[in-house]
């Protein structure tokens, strides 16, 4: 009992500690941080399996929030039930929080930004490149039939081209879903 | 009182935000700019500079932002907290309702089917980003390099963000 009573608090504290890494390294949006939650949660710590992770980046499309907060609370209650939704939460959230704060307290006088415009510049390529290792990824792990690719290239289309918004994006997956037959 | 409003609006746009990211911004632009004045047009645009320089997304910087400047730390706070409330709502239902129906074959089929969804909006994610962000031949090499570093294991994601903003730096003067 003891044991396992330390073992859920060496989870909470591995997810607190973990969402606060990749909370502080989350530019460019919410889907960034796949890569990072895959390296972290999957592939160091073990806690998550690539199929769970992709499960769980699914469902957290499918209401409203911040992909990177419904993702981080859905990976903690999954893991530590709710104090670990809490406490993963509350690690993805510290690290722009504390950040903001000091931002708005100290510069705001967009000449501090320059050095900081600088490495964002260079950042850029690198949050595309990751974005795109974690499409590849999940790809690799679950688009098993050439319908699903098709269906992902036509999605995306019309967003890019339609304007569709992310809502029908949702729905017309999981309509599929359910008819697709096994 | 004021505390009372951040908490509103920030909760309404929690609830309202599907889609996540750049889905979320014009309904925070209305709340904000428009309905209750609290940023003109040139500051919100300043804001969303700062949210893109700074980690975390955009909603969280802006709650976060907008709460300090009303409400200081205590404003930031329930700021925040108000637009992380209805995600924690939703979690909660879900995962009980997951629970419930873990075994479900339809409830299962639905989730997969959801994976080409979630791939199309990673890619057009990933494709804005690439639209405003890589504008030269280095940017591009950079990018390219980065994705195999990354992509072999060779170098951990997070450390590639550094390395790769250090040459943006010495790079871009």
């Amino acid at each position: 009992m003891n044991g396992l009573i330390k073992g859920k608090k060496r989870t909470l504290f591995v997810l607190f500690i973990s969402f606060i890494r990749i909370g502080a390294f989350t530019w460019g949006g919410g889907y960034a941080m796949v890569p990072l939650i895959q390296r972290e949660l999957v592939q160091k710590k073990e806690l998550l399996t690539d199929d769970d992770f992709i499960n769980v980046l699914s469902i957290a499309q499918s209401f409203p929030g911040a992909i990177a907060i419904n993702t981080a609370g859905l990976v903690g209650i999954r893991l530590a039930g709710i104090p670990g939704l809490l406490v993963a939460i509350l690690g993805s959230v510290l690290p722009s929080f504390l950040i903001i704060i000091m931002a708005a307290t100290f510069l705001f006088h967009f000449g501090d930004l320059v050095l900081v415009q600088r490495f964002f510049r260079g950042a850029t390529p690198a949050i595309v490149a990751l974005i795109a290792t974690g499409i590849l990824s999940i790809a690799k792990n679950s688009l098993k039939r050439r319908f699903d690719l098709v269906l992902s290239g036509a999605l995306f289309a019309f967003m890019l081209i339609f304007d569709f918004h992310p809502f029908w994006i949702i729905l017309i997956g999981a309509l599929t879903g359910l008819v697709r037959k096994s | 009182m004021i505390y009372f409003h951040l908490f509103l609006v920030f909760a309404r746009i929690g609830c309202l935000a599907f889609g996540g990211g750049v889905a979320v911004l014009p309904l925070i632009q209305k709340e904000i700019v428009n309905t209750y004045q609290w940023l003109t047009s040139g500051q919100f645009i300043d804001l969303i500079t700062l949210s893109e320089l700074t980690p975390g997304p955009i909603a969280i910087n802006s709650a976060t932002f907008i709460g300090y400047k009303l409400g200081g730390v205590i404003g930031s706070v329930i700021a925040t907290g108000s637009f992380c409330l209805p995600s924690i709502g939703f979690i909660l239902l879900i995962s009980k309702f997951l629970s419930i129906f873990e075994g479900n074959i339809k409830v299962q089929k639905i989730i997969k089917g959801l994976r080409p969804s979630v791939i199309a909006l990673m890619s057009l994610a990933g494709f804005s980003i690439a639209q405003n962000g890589i504008m030269d031949w280095f940017a591009v090499g950079l990018g390219i390099l980065s994705f195999i570093l990354v992509w072999k294991k060779i170098v951990d994601p997070i450390f590639m963000l550094i390395l790769a903003g250090m040459a943006g730096m010495i790079f871009y003067r």
